[in-house]
């Protein structure tokens, strides 16, 4: 029977635990210390002024769409540094069923192997 | 009558009628639809909210009272030679079926709205519902060939749907390689369902569990049954079929094959566990003093494959610019984290270890179909919206579309395991077992993890952030009824992460010990205690 209390139990892992309702009261004060810190800080900010205008090392502001980064370019540091790794991966990656086929059958192989039929 | 009485006449019934229902409902809805499309929209939601209370029926009385329901079709006598089908029900069948109850309501709302410009929902409908019972099947029976027969109506309803936007060639396409593939892999099990007949006589996965002796057929028939499951399943090197699938079939379709492929994993945990559970132990070498077991070999390659399906499904993730296969390939990390599971539990099988590592698994399966079901809504959503789906092309979505966002924080929040969300609490269980296997094992399960979290962090910024695009300036948010069936799938998670000890101790418990201890299941046919 599911009880009120049951709502509270913090959940045992084995060798931890986790109780989500401790970790979000714990969030909880900790936006309020930063509410009560950021009231302390300096209100300088003026809408609809020079202060708010983009500012591009002086170079004119390009259209919106063009400011956008695309999603292909985000990370591109990443996938380029790992280059190699996305080779390999493309080509597993044909598209053509006859090669996802041809896994299978692989698979199919080592664990034929692996369970001692062969 | 009395409630209680008819109460307790549709408990009894539960199981034929979860499968019944839909199925009946997929045969009048073209009927239904020749009156009034409101009238048969309607008609598709009560079926499924009527499936749904009965598996809650059902559920509530094997995972909360503990027993085992089996349904007969055919005849009671036991030693009778006739054709008899056995649907059984344990701790794993209920906790399968409420994913597949939640997905399948969630989808049909969704639809009202989502494909209501489209022509041919008669059919549309027809197919979900036939997809719904099919997947109900896998998930209840407790027999071989039907299980192979509810595979095949899966398989079929499935590829028609993937294939339903037929003006896009891709999705046409999507729809051939998911048949191709289906048939091969089903065609494999029903060999291995042939081999097993063959041997014992038996087509019912209790008496054969009983039966079986690991002979060399029994092993031929247990790769055919491994191989092919895991193949529908999704898992690294045969997953290619998942993001063309996943990526072509309409949002709302997306939702159910996340459930089929979960019910495919499902059949792989009850070929190991319950159908080979007693063989699992068996030597297999011996090397000086050390007995090597299968449980031990097959549970190191299935952590091996899983590592590898994880790091494909995050690094390919990573790189892609479309929504949809952006999401669907780290669905197959995802899957990969369940398979990591499943692989520490055979390894440390009858140990703590061992039962901590299925209960992860078990509890992933879960949380898995509600993020990756979430993300795929949403991107749906922003398809209806925008007809985008190149993430080159989005941007500023957040300022037209404020629910949208919420939802796919929330979702993205959930699939990369972040604190206090579902997946959260299943990933450290896995991380915990898999950790006692091998650290460094552990330690690149939670940076791929975080490189999910990376990922969907892009996927933020390049649809939801940035400057308002010009284009985008009409966008508007989606009608209610997506919202409604994203909102009840965001309310699932935020519960299930608020209170994960509740439903680990009475969902997940039960099934994971149903899957430990097969003598249960055994018995409840073959008889004893």
């Amino acid at each position: 029977m599911i009880t009120w209390e049951s709502f509270l139990e913090t959940f045992e892992t084995g060798s931890g635990f986790w109780n989500p309702l401790i970790w979000i009261t714990a969030i909880i004060v900790a936006f309020l210390i930063i509410y009560i810190l950021r009231g302390y800080g300096k209100k300088e900010y003026k809408e609809n002024t020079e202060q708010t205008k983009v500012f591009l090392s002086g170079n004119p502001e390009y259209e919106k769409e063009q400011m956008h980064i695309k999603g292909s370019n985000v990370y591109w540091g990443f996938t380029e540094s790992l280059k190699w790794v996305y080779k390999t991966l493309d080509k597993m990656h044909t598209g053509n069923v006859s090669d996802y086929i041809l896994w299978f059958v692989i698979i199919m192989g080592i664990l034929f192997i692996l369970v001692g039929v062969i | 009558m009395n409630i209680e009485h008819l109460s307790q006449t549709l408990l009894t019934h539960s199981p034929a009628l979860i499968v019944a229902v839909p199925l009946l409902g997929a045969f009048l809805t073209p009927l239904i639809s020749r009156i009034n499309d409101k009238l048969r929209n309607v008609f598709v939601i009560l079926t499924a909210g009527l499936t749904g209370f009965l598996v809650l029926l059902l559920s509530h009385d094997v995972l909360i009272n503990g027993k085992i329901h089996t349904y007969i079709f055919g005849s009671q006598d036991i030693g009778s030679p006739v054709v008899r089908i056995l649907f059984e029900v344990d701790g794993m069948n209920a906790f399968m079926i409420i994913i597949g109850a939640i997905l399948v309501f969630v989808a049909v709302v969704y639809s009202w709205a989502f494909m209501k410009e489209n022509t041919g929902l008669d059919k549309y409908y027809t197919l979900i519902l036939l997809m719904a019972a099919g997947m109900f099947g896998m998930m209840l029976t407790g027999d071989m060939f039907n299980f192979f027969v509810f595979l095949e109506i899966t398989s079929i309803s499935s590829c028609a749907l993937i294939a339903f936007w037929t003006n896009k060639g891709k999705a046409v396409e999507a729809g051939f390689k998911y048949i191709v593939i289906s048939t091969i892999g089903a065609l494999f099990i029903l060999f291995a369902i042939a081999i097993l007949y063959g041997q014992y006589n038996a087509l019912n996965m209790a008496v054969l569990a009983n039966s079986i002796q690991y002979t060399f057929l029994d092993k031929i028939a247990f790769v055919l049954l491994i191989a092919g499951l895991a193949m529908k399943a999704g898992i690294v090197p045969m997953h290619m079929w998942l993001p063309d699938a996943y990526g072509r079939a309409p949002a709302s379709v997306t939702l159910i094959l996340v459930g089929t492929t979960q019910a495919s994993l499902y059949a792989l945990f009850r070929v190991c566990f319950t159908i080979y559970g007693n063989s699992l132990t068996a030597p297999l070498k011996q090397i000086g003093s050390v007995t090597i077991t299968l449980n031990g070999f097959l549970g190191t390659f299935i952590v091996m494959l899983a590592i590898i399906t994880i790091i494909v499904g995050v690094f390919m993730a990573l790189k892609q610019s479309d929504f949809k296969r952006t999401i669907a390939f780290a669905a197959i990390a995802e899957i990969g984290y369940i398979f990591l599971a499943v692989g520490a539990g055979l390894w440390a099988i009858g140990t703590p270890h061992g039962m901590m590592a299925l209960k992860g698994g078990i509890f992933h399966i879960i949380n898995d179909a509600l993020d990756v079901g979430l993300l795929f809504l949403v991107a749906g959503a922003i398809y209806y919206a925008t007809k985008e789906t190149s993430l080159n092309r989005m941007g500023g979505l957040a300022r037209n579309m404020k629910y949208t966002t919420i939802f796919f924080l929330i979702g993205l929040l959930a699939v990369s395991g972040m604190p206090p969300m579902n997946g959260f609490a299943s990933k450290l269980l896995i991380y915990e077992s898999i950790y006692l296997i091998n650290p460094i094992l552990a330690i690149v399960a939670i940076l791929c993890s975080i490189l999910l979290l990376a990922v969907f962090v892009k996927v933020f910024y390049s649809a939801f952030l940035g400057p308002k695009i010009p284009r985008f300036n009409d966008v508007k948010e989606v009608p209610k009824s997506m919202l409604i069936a994203m909102g009840l799938i965001a309310c699932v998670i935020i519960f299930f992460g608020l209170f994960p000890d509740l439903i680990v101790n009475n969902i997940v418990e039960p099934a994971a010990n149903a899957l430990a201890n097969n003598s249960n299941y055994i018995s409840q046919i073959i008889g004893g205690s």
